[in-house]
């Protein structure tokens, strides 16, 4: 008999997702912001994942009704790639332009 | 003398580790708390580290976690598409980013200061905690049961026929989405720019 249930792995996603914020508000690179985001994007993508393993209704659900928490998660992956993708490109571009990463001396709109 | 104190880190670990192995839990108790410390510590890690390398490596080890996790909730297909996006495809990106955009002098950042740090505690803290003691705190979540689709643990078959059924409109958008980021990031990370006159010039 195991005793771990959804709320474990609730915890798991709670603490990735104070410790993604926490990257988010402390670090100022700009590569350092987006993998705080990663941590949070997991976070949110493991929550689904269990609440589709658990049955929280209590009453017998459809395979496919069982596996939207799943669906879910695979396109939050897809979309996440995407914005990996984007946000390094600008990030990319911002060096050159200004020569730093650092998002509190990028503050202005032109130059 | 230096390397007494490792060694006795090293035998303090050992210890701890084969009185976990001994513990008298389910297995998979066990294997879900491995994965799980290995989730918190290297996301920890990420976070803390002001190295930027050690960051993105240790990143990696976040995301094997999380795609154990996957794993041992039944979700196979996420768990190995978490492996190739994110250990194969996001976090080589990263390490591009992070060579690319800063001199190997300077990649460790300065010490955030207070008035970033306390902010950051706070909100982390309060959030961490709202959303553990919601976690433990509806009943019905407590006592939920394991529900296993009737076609049995392979979840690939059944998310196959998702995406060309129930799903096909949002197959196709994410793959329109993808292309539109392919294209995009590949315009935005081009080196020479051309001015549109230019451009009209070349024409």
């Amino acid at each position: 008999m195991t005793h771990i249930g959804l709320p474990h792995f609730l915890t798991i996603s709670a603490i990735l997702f104070a410790l993604g914020i926490f990257g988010i508000v402390t670090k100022r690179n700009a590569v350092m912001l987006l993998m705080g985001i990663e941590l949070v994007l997991n976070a949110a993508n493991i929550n689904f994942v269990a609440f589709s393993r658990y049955n929280v209704l209590g009453v017998p659900l459809s395979d496919s009704r069982m596996m939207v928490g799943q669906m879910a998660s695979i396109f939050v992956i897809v979309l996440a790639a995407c914005e990996a993708a984007v946000a390094l490109a600008i990030v990319l571009n911002i060096y050159k332009r200004f020569n730093t990463i650092n998002v509190d001396e990028v503050d202005n709109l032109r130059d | 003398m230096k390397l007494f104190p490792k060694v006795l880190g090293i035998l303090v670990v050992l210890a701890a580790v084969g009185g976990f192995i001994a513990m008298d839990i389910p297995l998979y108790d066990k294997i879900f708390y491995i994965f799980a410390a290995i989730c918190v510590g290297s996301g920890a890690f990420v976070v803390f580290s002001r190295n930027i390398a050690y960051s993105a490596f240790s990143l990696l080890f976040a995301f094997f976690g999380v795609a154990g996790i996957y794993v041992l909730l039944g979700a196979d297909f996420v768990g190995v598409s978490q492996l190739l996006i994110y250990v194969g495809g996001i976090l080589v990106l990263f390490l591009f980013g992070m060579m690319l955009t800063s001199n190997i002098d300077k990649l460790r950042e300065e010490r955030p200061t207070m008035g970033r740090l306390l902010p950051g505690v706070i909100v982390a803290s309060a959030i961490c905690a709202l959303l553990i003691s919601v976690a433990w705190g509806v009943p019905a979540w407590r006592k939920a049961a394991v529900q296993v689709p009737t076609k049995g643990t392979n979840t690939t078959s059944l998310i196959g026929n998702l995406l060309m059924g129930d799903y096909a409109l949002l197959f196709v958008a994410s793959s329109i989405a993808i292309l539109v980021a392919l294209v995009g990031a590949a315009m935005i990370a081009r080196s020479d720019r051309l001015s549109p006159e230019d451009a009209a010039e070349r024409m």
